[in-house]
């Protein structure tokens, strides 16, 4: 088993305009997920969402603080969770599952700091 | 060979070290007491040995070793079980196919690695297959292999709910391959042989180890029919030949008998899919007595079909080709009008070549100049060059009247 993170992309303006209904179904499909991952024999570390751009602060190369994500994209990134599957595959059919109704997601390997930059 | 090694290795580059060494190694050992019987099984044999001694000897670095090999999920229905030991060689090497044509590596660096790891070819000569230099290709092989490692890509073919999606991607990097070496981009040589026989050797494989996979047979049956015609393609000056011009009793007929017989075969599979409609267009030329007595509307009927399973500009391109030989140059002209419209067509240099085939054909020499002009603006190839510029010359004299462009099925992206 490896552990993959997959990242959570979505145009916020999705949620700035989703009625109480929507949110409630959203929040639904992600405590669905957590289940279904288990079911595809994988499972989940760690998982957090992300509040809104609007509240980020950036630094960048440790220079001056300013306002804002570090990008500035359509579709930012706004939650993540970390799975351990067989491999990439595997990780794919579960990130599938993954809620992202004003996006999609992205998976990436969780690397070993201890193996070296591969 | 390579494919038996990363079974032991779990490792594309440790396995390709060690066939070179066995290479080595069978020169000492076959020049002191002769080749062996079986030499590929000597090699395999040899192969495996040094990667057994090496993963003996690196057996503390083995923890860094990317993991390629996963025990699969048992299946005892699964023909491809690895335990039947009369599919392991076959079986492996379906497995490395799927492994370099897994749809989360880029499509370029799919066909470069299916060249390098499963047909062996070496890097330089990859990188002449595609245009770039050989450093490029290198680096494009290298990010390929570690993100094969670093994002654990599986070393297995897919289950069977999966096994249509993927293996779309492993036709079409065979394709692609058979297609770079039929037309190549730029350069001389219209037709690189040794290319078409790798992606035909390929189609072969696939179509042996997946029969009931129609499409499999579809694109085999497309890549006969398209290869038979392979010696006629050029003049002696290796100038490219279309359709209407080409000797067709020069066609090569065993390849088109096999090629409609396997053609048939997927199409009696079931809905065809896109490589066995194209198979079918492509054995609707190959049975025509000449370019006149085509049966074009049945052409375009397939055309249809695919359209409806594959909907491109370039498939609508040949169609529209197909309608001005079933209807008349002046039926298709509006279609291509239509098609002129698609940005993904801009830069298509068979569409202005199309399009001036069709005005030259309609007796407007003047438009059909023009169109020459565009095409040849948009057309590296210098075979496809030299028959522009003599159309072009046609037209510019409004000569006799040339015989009619085919319109020949173009290879779609």
């Amino acid at each position: 088993m490896a552990k993959y993170a997959i990242l959570i992309y979505e145009d916020q303006a999705f949620y700035a305009n989703a009625s109480p209904e929507v949110w409630g179904a959203v929040l639904d499909a992600h405590n669905a997920f957590a289940e279904q991952v288990v079911e595809l024999g994988g499972s989940l570390e760690a998982g957090e969402a992300l509040a809104p751009t609007t509240t980020a602060t950036t630094i960048k190369g440790g220079g001056p603080v300013t306002d804002g994500p570090f990008v500035e994209t359509k579709e930012a990134f706004g939650g993540f969770y970390v799975v351990e599957a067989r491999d990439l595959d595997h990780a794919v059919e579960i990130a599938r599952l993954c809620p992202a109704p004003g996006g999609g997601v992205e998976v990436r390997p969780v690397m070993d700091p201890t193996a070296g930059p591969s | 060979m390579l494919a038996a090694t990363v079974r032991v290795t779990g490792d594309l580059d440790v396995a390709e070290e060690c066939a070179q060494e066995a290479y080595v190694s069978a020169l000492r050992t076959w020049t002191r007491d002769g080749v062996p019987q079986r030499p590929g099984a000597w090699l395999t044999t040899a192969a495996r040995n040094h990667a057994v001694d090496r993963s003996r000897r690196e057996v503390t670095l083995r923890r860094k070793l990317p993991l390629l090999v996963e025990p699969a999920t048992v299946d005892p229905h699964d023909p491809t079980d690895p335990d039947r030991p009369e599919a392991a060689v076959p079986d492996d090497r379906l497995r490395l196919v799927f492994t370099c044509c897994h749809p989360a590596l880029a499509p370029e660096a799919r066909v470069a690695l299916t060249l390098r790891l499963v047909c062996g070819v070496p890097t330089p000569d990859v990188a002449r297959a595609f245009l770039v230099p050989e450093p490029t290709m290198a680096a494009r092989i290298t990010r390929a292999k570690k993100k094969i490692s670093a994002a654990r890509i599986p070393y297995r073919v897919p289950g069977r709910a999966e096994l249509p999606e993927r293996l779309d991607s492993v036709l079409t990097a065979v394709h692609l391959l058979f297609s770079t070496g039929h037309t190549a981009g730029e350069g001389d040589a219209l037709v690189r042989a040794e290319l078409c026989d790798r992606a035909l050797h390929l189609a072969r494989t696939l179509a042996a180890l997946l029969p009931e996979q129609a499409e499999t047979r579809g694109l085999l049956g497309l890549l006969l029919l398209t290869d038979a015609r392979r010696a006629t393609r050029t003049d002696e000056q290796g100038r490219l030949l279309l359709l209407a011009d080409q000797d067709r009793t020069r066609w090569d007929q065993r390849a088109v008998l096999e090629g409609l017989t396997v053609t048939a075969g997927a199409l009696a599979s079931g809905p065809p899919g896109r490589f066995t409609l194209q198979a079918a267009i492509a054995g609707v030329h190959a049975v025509a007595p000449s370019l006149e007595r085509t049966d074009w509307p049945r052409v375009v009927h397939l055309y249809d079909r695919l359209l409806a399973v594959w909907d491109t500009p370039v498939v609508a391109l040949n169609r529209a080709a197909a309608v001005a030989f079933a209807d008349g140059p002046a039926a298709a002209l509006p279609l291509l009008d239509e098609l002129a419209g698609d940005p993904r067509l801009a830069g298509y240099p068979y569409l202005p070549a199309t399009r001036a085939d069709l005005l030259r054909r309609v007796g407007d020499a003047a438009g059909a100049a023009e169109s020459y002009r565009r095409a040849l603006e948009l057309t590296a190839n210098a075979a496809e060059r030299a028959f522009l510029e003599q159309r072009l010359a046609e037209v510019g004299r409004a000569a006799e009247p040339a015989p009619p462009d085919p319109g020949e099925p173009r290879d779609a992206p």
